[in-house]
């Protein structure tokens, strides 16, 4: 299946909205402009945007504490991000939730969650919905490494496969839950395999690829609603720290500059520039606008208002 | 009006539910073919099929996590929880995702969902099948918590909770389902629904209140009996939705005797009971009280398994009638000192 260079380039744009994002982000936390931590994806860009962008509308999407690239590759408008980012009311959860817990439903955003492997068994209940429903539609759920280790992971998996759920599980494997290399937390390298458990298709693929990602899952859409859930897991890097503290003692600095070379951002340029001949001033026009997007996501949010205290007690119970 | 078990009741408003808007499904262990493990849901398989009451596996975490999901994207699941001591093993899905999914996402959506659960001692079957742990889930804002106490209340309180757009814990009493109680005939039960957050003055009374929930608003009217034989006027005041709980209920009772017990049979420490004395005591009501707020709950003890210990840690109406008479006396030990 071939893919076209405008949504080569569209990928590329959100991949390098992301960074600028995060990039942004981590700046304001060393001028002490915000509280709280933040996550950061940079490195593992691809995840999140290749899988985002082969979704519809209406799918749904359940994303990590790291999961900037899952909302951005969803269709987030970084506006409303970067005001949550800031606790602002004009965020997309009206600043009570921070960037651990951005979700935008109108977008097929369920949510990012702050409890490890947190959407899995929210995703088998969204997926639910939609074949109880009767609609052409698939469930995302990303989650990392580490949270296959939790015992919800093995719950879900099971019953979405039971019954038959659209579910794609998406395994983001940076290779650490927070300071734990996951060989010191399974004793498999190939996260997959645990698919076959539940008698579920498992694939495993070069995280970093963002083509390859957005292909296959392009394809596990049409696999999840004809046979029901898959697991896909990503394999890529986080360079950054695990949150905004973290001395990285747990591995080297030839480690993460491996990785760094394996830059999926670049990657894609590569393959535009020299594959697709898609002219340098093109893709630089496209670095330009993505900087501007995220400048202006952050004059918007600077500019928003507090949230007011008066009211909150009103937003605890639906109506 | 006709007369129908606990049970009954409950399978009736999750029936009447699930004919009346087919967003309405069913989840839960054992809950098709076997009916439930008290027979609650028997028959439901058969009129309702297996897309709409399905049997899960024993999996009570995704059971809550999965109805938290639907629920936010448009069903109204109704999750069986086989016994309420199972929350133990859901609270993430309980506590961090169905309470807090719609605040914390700036209140979108809405997570209308009933988890319905037997709880109580009395059936010896010991420590881990007996809990009375409802002061758990109302400490957590986003919850709401009812347990009611008759088939009548049953019903109407289930019809509510399920029509309402909030995660509702739903305590069931084991020890009630097979007791039987008036209940509208089916034919008006579109209006047989009970507001959550309204509580019932079981019995009106002026000399004492008994504040009290679930199987123990029933010891309460036994004990309220015996009381009124030797002239004793007991009001006994059922509050069936602990969050949100009727203050105004709560306060305007106790300013009406003056004198309060609170029963439950959950354990004393860390108890609901806490929660009403402290509402009547930074109330107007504290200036009433001819006697000190008394509370009889559960022993702090786990559940035990032979059958007089199991009924010993718990309060019973020969216990209530007790508390209630030492109460009385407490006033006259108090007028008696002025
Ligand atoms: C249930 C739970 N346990 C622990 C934590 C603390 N914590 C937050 S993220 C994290 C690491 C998660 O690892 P992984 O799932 O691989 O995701 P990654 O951070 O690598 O993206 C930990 C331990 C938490 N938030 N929730
Ligand atoms: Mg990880």
């Amino acid at each position: 299946m071939a893919v076209s260079d405008t949504v080569l380039l569209e990928l590329y744009r959100k991949m390098q909205q992301t960074r600028f994002f995060e990039e942004t982000a981590a700046h304001l936390f060393s001028l002490g402009k915000v509280h709280g931590t933040a996550h950061f994806c940079i490195g593992e860009e691809a995840s999140g945007i290749g899988v985002g962008h082969a979704l519809k509308n209406e799918d749904y999407i359940l994303q990590t504490h790291r999961g900037h690239g899952q909302a951005i590759g969803k269709g987030m408008d970084m506006k409303r991000m970067m005001a949550e980012f800031l606790g602002k009311e004009t965020g997309c959860c009206k600043g009570y939730g921070g960037c651990m817990h951005i979700a935008d439903f109108s977008v097929g955003s369920l949510g990012a969650n702050g409890i490890v492997g947190g959407g899995l068994s929210l995703a088998v209940g969204a997926a639910l919905t939609q074949q109880y429903l009767g609609k052409n539609n698939v469930t995302v759920c990303f989650f990392g490494d580490g949270a296959t280790n939790q015992g919800i992971f093995h719950e879900s998996l099971n019953l979405a496969s039971v019954w038959k759920l659209p579910v794609i599980f998406v395994c983001t494997n940076n290779l650490y839950g927070m300071s734990t290399h996951v060989s010191k937390a399974m004793n498999i390298t190939d996260i997959a395999v645990r698919a076959a458990s539940y008698n579920m298709k498992g694939i495993s693929l070069d995280g970093n690829d963002v083509i390859t990602i957005y292909k296959e899952t392009l394809q596990a859409r049409d696999y999840v609603l004809q046979h029901g859930p898959m697991l896909m897991v990503l394999n890529t890097y986080r360079w950054m720290g695990h949150s905004k503290s973290d001395a990285q003692l747990y591995r080297t600095k030839e480690e993460v500059d491996e990785w760094k070379n394996r830059d999926p951002i670049k990657q894609l340029r590569k393959t535009l520039l020299e594959e697709r001949h898609i002219p340098v001033k093109k893709i630089e026009e496209i670095d330009q606008e993505a900087e501007i997007d995220v400048e202006q996501a952050l004059a918007f949010a600077e500019q928003s208002p507090e949230p007011r205290l008066d009211s909150i007690l009103a937003d605890v119970y639906a109506d | 009006m006709r007369e129908i078990t606990y049970a009954d009741a409950i399978r009736e408003a999750m029936s009447e539910e699930m004919r009346r808007d087919s967003r309405v499904i069913f989840i839960g262990e054992d809950i098709g073919v076997y009916g439930g493990a008290f027979g609650v849901s028997r028959g439901m398989l058969e009129e309702f099929g297996e897309t709409r009451v399905r049997d899960t596996p024993i999996s009570e975490a995704v059971i809550v996590g999965a109805a938290a999901g639907a629920a936010m994207t448009g069903l109204r699941p109704i999750a069986e929880l086989m016994f309420s001591d199972f929350i133990t093993l859901a609270m993430d899905q309980l506590v961090n995702q169905a309470a807090k999914n719609r605040f914390q996402f700036g209140s979108q959506g809405a997570i209308p969902l009933v988890i319905r659960t037997p709880a109580g001692s009395g059936t010896g079957a010991a420590a881990q099948h007996s809990q009375s742990l409802e002061a758990w889930v109302c400490h957590v804002p986003g919850l709401k918590v009812v347990i009611p106490s008759t088939p009548y209340d049953a019903k109407g309180l289930l019809k509510a909770a399920v029509r309402d757009n909030n995660p509702v814990l739903f305590f069931e009493q084991k020890l009630l389902y097979r007791t039987k109680g008036e209940v509208p005939e089916p034919e008006l039960s579109e209006d047989h629904i009970i507001p959550l957050g309204k509580a019932d003055i079981k019995r009106s009374g002026h000399d004492l209140t008994i504040i009290s929930y679930g199987r123990m608003v029933q010891e309460s009217l036994k004990a309220a009996e015996k009381l009124a034989g030797i002239g004793i006027d007991t009001e006994v005041l059922d509050i069936r939705t602990l969050v949100p709980m009727d203050r105004q209920a709560v306060i305007a009772s106790a300013k009406k005797t003056g004198r309060v017990l609170i029963v439950h049979e959950a354990v004393k420490t860390g108890g609901f009971g806490g929660e009403i004395v402290s509402t009547i005591a930074d109330s107007e009501a504290f200036f009433y009280l001819d006697a000190p707020i008394k509370r009889l709950c559960g022993l702090d003890v786990p559940i035990p398994y032979n059958p007089g210990l199991e009924a010993g840690v718990v309060p019973s109406s020969a216990a209530i009638y007790t508390s209630a008479l030492e109460l009385m006396e407490q006033r006259q030990l108090m007028q008696g000192a002025t």
